[in-house]
């Protein structure tokens, strides 16, 4: 921007010297706060590669002395979660499982919805928008109990089709009703997004589509989703890292061996049983927390967009 | 592209297809529509009316009117000893208070000193938002190991000589929702700096050019005419914030380890451990409903403007 900014007024402003020390103190509080900011993540990275007796004998700020890896490996191998020893590994495949089609699924749907919405509106649309809108904001322990009467309803039917038929057909799949939810709690914030962003593709080159005989599905296909990859990258990045980072359905509706990785890490770490293992609690959480915050390096950017776009600001 | 389609085709056939495509878009949206009818509203009239019941470890419709409201409005003022109920409240309190109060006047300062031409602001501002990919038991894991005070804060500061230090919120019960929202702050301020450095970099530099040449001091500036105009991002950024308050569960979990003794109860806190530990259904769904009712009072007449203003 080359307009005058606050911050230009205030360099501007009186003698040098005062202006330098301003400089000082305002990049002491930036930087302040950037330690603030970096500590308990490299605590925890650090904590994570030391041997227990340097952490109950030292002290957290210090370098590892003697660097192990020891800690990770049980982490992902042979810790215990619950009563069974094999590591989060099982967790983790878990969350991917739940997370890429409940992703996909999502974000398909919140596509050709935000299409409709905005270029084949009919009576009532805003109404319709603002229901789905609504939907993003219900606290979830207002429909728990609901979910879980209709998932347990679900799971005897794959009893009988099991019985039946020797296949529950994803009936009762503690995965597949990991996605249900996921995907219908998403959709409010997927439809937000691509609403948001048709709303100003412009409608001239949808009418002159129509009017060159282009249907529904061609004009979305062949006009709306080549232009769309933008939004995609920001929905894909957003419901990814909610659903990956979800606790509250996870361990409502995936108990045990079923559970996603956050809810295996809660039982890792606050299990009451035995010396608490500390360097191996961190490499646990340091694992969990490695998708999405791989995510957020490589495309900071758009995952910073997704989160201004699912404040309500369009 | 050239307009070649509009020779004229027999009348019968343009009709199927066109009334077929004119229920295509109405037909592509039903199934996500109906899944938020049913799943959403749906299920906030179901758990209304078991909030209406005597449903205990098992939903049943066995209606005995208003007596699970009554019972937390009862508990509501019971504070000698305290219920659980009062406790959620007491903390809701305390926590979602501080919580605003802070995130936003961090976010605001931060936001400020980005906004002065810092060499660097590429670095700095990723390393406030990282928080935000975060899981929130991620950060309550990490949180809690920071605070311990036999292996991290208080340790580290009698290793440094400062052997007076003490710091054990983490495992004092009645502090414990102070460590919640400690952890809270440091998981969020940073998303509300990005959200005031926004509405920074939206103000009309002209105005500000103004008040340079009518002599206001940088601080002036910003106390009479900046933050003024940064108005709706106050509003949107509480808004938020009072919603991610209210629906704090994961971080109460893990930094206390499970919440002992409901001492960090909050309302979410509290309809989990009624609807599935305490066998209390009813009383879990009137706590939802009431939740579901604080939501809505903030959040509709925000979103009705919103979407009043953007359609217009």
């Amino acid at each position: 921007m080359s307009a005058v900014t606050p911050a230009a007024i205030m360099r501007a402003h009186p003698t040098r010297r005062s202006a330098w020390r301003s400089r000082i103190v305002i990049y002491g509080l930036l930087i302040f706060f950037a330690v603030l900011y970096l500590m308990p993540l490299v605590v925890m990275v650090m904590t994570s590669l030391k041997p227990m007796s340097e952490i109950t004998g030292g002290n957290m700020f210090e370098l590892p002395h003697h660097l192990t890896f020891a800690p990770w490996i049980k982490a992902w191998g042979t810790t215990c979660v619950g009563l069974t020893c094999a590591g989060i590994k099982g967790y983790f495949w878990n969350s991917i499982k739940m997370v890429v089609p409940a992703v996909f699924i999502s974000t398909m749907l919140g596509s050709l919805n935000g299409y409709v919405l905005t270029k084949w509106r009919f009576a009532g649309h805003r109404l319709v928008f603002g229901l789905m809108l609504f939907a993003c904001f219900i606290p979830y322990q207002s429909v728990l109990i609901p979910m879980a009467v209709i998932l347990g309803k679900l799971g005897s039917i794959g009893m009988n089709m099991q019985d039946l038929t020797g296949y529950s057909l994803g009936f009762g799949n503690p995965t597949v009703n990991l996605v249900l939810v996921h995907v219908v709690y998403g959709l409010g914030f997927t439809t937000l997004f691509f609403r948001n962003y048709y709303e100003a593709f412009p409608t001239e080159l949808i009418k002159a589509a129509q009017i060159d005989g282009a249907g529904f599905f061609q004009i979305f296909r062949r006009i709306m989703l080549p232009s769309s990859a933008p939004i995609f990258i920001v929905t894909v990045i957003y419901q990814f890292t909610n659903i990956w980072n979800d606790f509250l359905f996870g361990s409502t509706f995936a108990a045990g061996d079923n559970a996603p990785m956050t809810v295996a890490l809660n039982n890792v770490v606050n299990t009451s049983t035995g010396v608490i293992e500390y360097n191996v609690n961190m490499a646990a959480a340091i694992i969990a927390a490695a998708p999405t915050l791989i995510v957020y390096v490589v495309a900071g950017r758009y995952f910073v967009r997704g989160l201004m776009a699912g404040a309500v600001k369009g | 592209m050239t307009v070649s389609a509009l020779t004229p085709v027999p009348r019968a056939r343009v009709s199927l297809r066109q009334r077929l495509q004119n229920a295509l878009p109405k037909l592509v949206l039903a199934p996500s529509f109906l899944l938020i009818l049913v799943f959403v509203y749906g299920f906030i009239s179901w758990t209304f009316l078991l909030s209406l019941t005597s449903s205990k470890a098992f939903t049943n419709f066995h209606f005995i009117g208003w007596g699970n409201y009554l019972k937390l409005w009862t508990w509501t003022f019971e504070r000698d000893p305290p219920s659980n109920w009062y406790t959620a409240i007491v903390n809701m309190g305390l926590f979602g208070g501080i919580y605003v109060v802070f995130c936003l006047s961090i976010g605001l300062g931060l936001a400020i000193l980005l906004d002065q031409k810092i060499r660097g602001e590429g670095v700095l501002r990723p390393i406030y938002l990282y928080p935000l990919a975060l899981s929130f038991i991620v950060t309550g894991t990490a949180w809690k190991l920071f605070l311990n005070p036999r292996i991290g804060l208080e340790k580290a500061m009698h290793d440094l000589g400062w052997t007076s230090f003490h710091f054990d919120w983490v495992v004092n019960p009645r502090m414990m929702i102070y460590c919640v929202a400690i952890a809270a702050i440091w998981a969020s301020a940073g998303f509300i700096m990005a959200l005031f450095l926004a509405g920074l970099r939206g103000i009309d530099g002209e105005i500000l050019k103004a008040a340079q040449i009518d002599g206001a001091s940088s601080f002036q500036t910003y106390r009479r005419i900046v933050i003024p105009m940064l108005r709706p991002v106050f509003l949107s950024a509480m808004i938020i914030l009072i919603n991610l308050a209210l629906k704090s569960y994961d971080l109460v979990l893990s930094v206390t380890g499970n919440n002992p003794g409901g001492a960090a109860e909050l309302p979410s806190t509290f309809m989990y451990s009624y609807t599935f530990t305490r066998d209390q259904m009813a009383v879990g769904s009137a706590s939802a409903i009431i939740m579901m009712m604080t939501i809505a009072a903030v959040m509709i007449p925000y979103l009705y403007s919103e979407l009043r203003e953007k359609s217009r």
